[in-house]
């Protein structure tokens, strides 16, 4: 664009950059960097802090006591986010397909009251769906009742075999309006004239969409994956107020948001170490990373060939 | 499926079965929500005999609403709440559109290093800060104040407003600037008057991806702010319930009580926030 090459005096710049740039640095950027560096600290009982190398990722990742802990966390996360990918984005692209179909009636109402559990917090989404599967109130054995199935029902929740994935489902019934939402913006771009003349040469609407459709929203896929992984591997919020700090029963819904948060804060008898937490919050960084990084490096440049 | 004689009775079985799971989806994402609505108003008898039933004259109850009402500062944490998520909105907009235009609009050494910098923010959760945060907040003398948040959250949304802001900054027809600019008009005028009042639509998306993620925080109110007077609706509730657990009413109130308003709300708005969210997402 021609006129992007204005020039402009320094401190005009500055004062239109200085807000954003300082509030973002001071807030977001240095906590960060900062908290990278605590990792590498550790606290004497006087609290003065010095380097202390790796000593802190051995302890979470080798001392027997924290590496069990840690490992936990961390494959619990790693089931929580294939759920996501199984069930969550494959029902919002479902969804975001049906929607897209031309001419569908009631479309716009559909898709606004689908999308009404995404607003909510997921403080009020957990407590919801506790009181809804609790075997005291008994509303879900009653529904199942309905379909010849009550003995099926159990107290989900609460059952360390199933916990874990009975929030991973809370979860995406709540989010699967984030998928849905940006693969319906992808399919509405989809440009109407390539979908026209498949339709003429004979195309049924099925080998349309598999064939043309799907392969022009592969770029909207991979970020809804990379949207998702970022969103799942930092998640806290459901499991803290469903089943508290502790993330029980037993830790098997422990995250390493939940595992962060007790490390830094402290629980029962541990007490909370900032160094401790922020080598938790590192390795969370590394992951994320890790994640964003392949992203970028072979979904996303794969897929930008593609698209050509 | 190729046979032209079937695709003739193929549609309207298509469609009839497409509302069919759209109809189905639409009970399964709303049931849960109305079923605490509903049971909300009932007296705890009624809850647990029969919880699909609709209250009636003998069982309506607002018991729960009042223990609710008189038991926490429901209204304060409410607008708490409203204050910590239209400050950050505020300045969002403002020094997310400021630093987009100053990005798009003019050419410095240094340009694409500033915007990658501010991009990282999109997939680096601000979360993973929160120990600096805290210690910073401390030093600052700023703990449990509404303040903390609105800073804190206006950090997280920066990055996705100005990258919104900007993709749209270079839409705006390059006429316009030049015309002003012949007129003698300085950049900060034409940055406020003519700029400015151009993004509203814009404004729309950003706030949607701001708006709603602070709102909806638990994280930061727990850690910055769990005080009395600063609590936000989100933590607030956490914590009714957390303490009322056994008392049904007064659980189901709370829930309603935070649900209610982002219904009205979402009843008004909806339509700019879908249309925000997917024009936002094809940018």
């Amino acid at each position: 664009m021609k006129s992007a090459a204005q020039q402009l005096s320094g401190w005009k710049l500055a004062a239109f950059l200085a807000p954003a740039v300082l509030v973002y640095s001071l807030f977001s950027a240095l906590p960060l960097a900062d908290t990278l560096r605590q990792g590498f600290f550790i606290a004497d009982d006087a609290g003065r802090a010095s380097f202390a190398g790796l000593a802190n990722f051995r302890t979470i990742l080798l001392d027997p006591e924290w590496s069990a802990g840690f490992w936990n966390a961390m494959r619990n996360n790693a089931i929580f986010f294939c759920i996501h990918m199984l069930l969550q984005n494959p029902i919002g692209l479902l969804l975001a397909t049906l929607f897209s179909l031309k001419g569908l009636r009631g479309a716009r109402t559909y898709r606004t009251l689908i999308f009404l559990p995404t607003l909510l917090s997921v403080v009020i989404i957990g407590f919801i769906w506790q009181l809804i599967l609790s075997p005291l109130w008994g509303v879900g054995e009653r529904l199942m009742g309905y379909a010849g199935a009550a003995s099926l029902f159990s107290p989900w929740l609460g059952q360390e075999s199933s916990a874990l994935a009975t929030l991973a489902l809370i979860s995406v019934w709540q989010y699967v309006g984030i998928p849905m939402m940006l693969i319906y913006a992808a399919l509405l771009a989809v440009p109407e004239d390539i979908v026209e003349a498949a339709h003429v040469e004979g195309a049924s609407a099925m080998r349309i969409f598999w064939q043309i459709k799907l392969p022009l929203i592969y770029p909207t896929l991979g970020l809804v994956t990379i949207l998702t992984f970022v969103a799942n591997f930092n998640a806290f919020d459901l499991i803290y107020s469903v089943k508290g700090a502790l993330a029980g029963p037993n830790y098997s819904t422990d995250l390493l948001g939940t595992l962060f948060y007790r490390t830094f804060f402290g629980y029962q008898s541990q007490i909370g170490s900032a160094h401790m937490g922020a080598a938790v919050a590192t390795l969370m960084f590394l992951v994320i990373l890790f994640g964003v990084a392949v992203y970028f490096f072979a979904v996303q440049r794969r897929l930008a060939r593609f698209a050509l | 499926m190729r046979q032209s004689t079937s695709s003739l009775l193929r549609p309207d079985l298509g469609r009839l079965s497409v509302h069919l799971v759209l109809l189905a989806y639409t009970a399964l994402a709303l049931f849960p929500i109305a079923l605490i609505l509903i049971n909300s108003i009932k007296s705890r008898a009624a809850i647990f005999d029969d919880p699909l039933a609709l209250p009636s004259a003998a069982t309506l109850s607002l018991s729960g609403f009042e223990k609710v009402l008189a038991s926490t500062n429901f209204l304060l944490y409410f607008g708490n709440s409203l204050y910590v998520t239209l400050g950050a909105l505020l300045l969002i907009v403002l020094f997310g559109a400021m630093a987009a235009w100053a990005l798009s609009e003019y050419r410095f050494p240094g340009n694409r290093l500033l915007a990658l910098f501010l991009a990282l923010g999109i997939m680096i959760p601000i979360r993973l800060g929160t120990v600096s945060i805290l210690e910073l907040v401390v030093h600052l003398g700023m703990t449990n104040t509404l303040s903390a948040l609105v800073l804190v959250y206006t950090a997280q949304g920066l990055p996705l407003a100005v990258m919104i802001l900007s993709e749209f900054m270079r839409q705006v027809p390059g006429e316009l600037k030049d015309a002003a600019r012949c007129d003698g008009v300085g950049e900060f005028t034409i940055f406020f008057q003519v700029i400015l009042p151009l993004i509203r639509p814009a404004v729309a998306t950003v706030a949607v991806f701001t708006m709603i993620p602070a709102w909806n925080d638990l994280w930061f109110p727990l850690i910055l702010a769990p005080s009395e007077q600063t609590k936000t609706v989100t933590l607030g509730v956490q914590q009714f319930i957390g303490q009322y657990v056994t008392d049904w009413n007064a659980v189901l109130a709370a829930l309603s009580l935070a649900v209610i308003p982002m219904l009205v709300l979402y009843a008004f708005f909806s339509r700019q926030l879908i249309r925000g969210l997917t024009s936002g997402a094809v940018k």
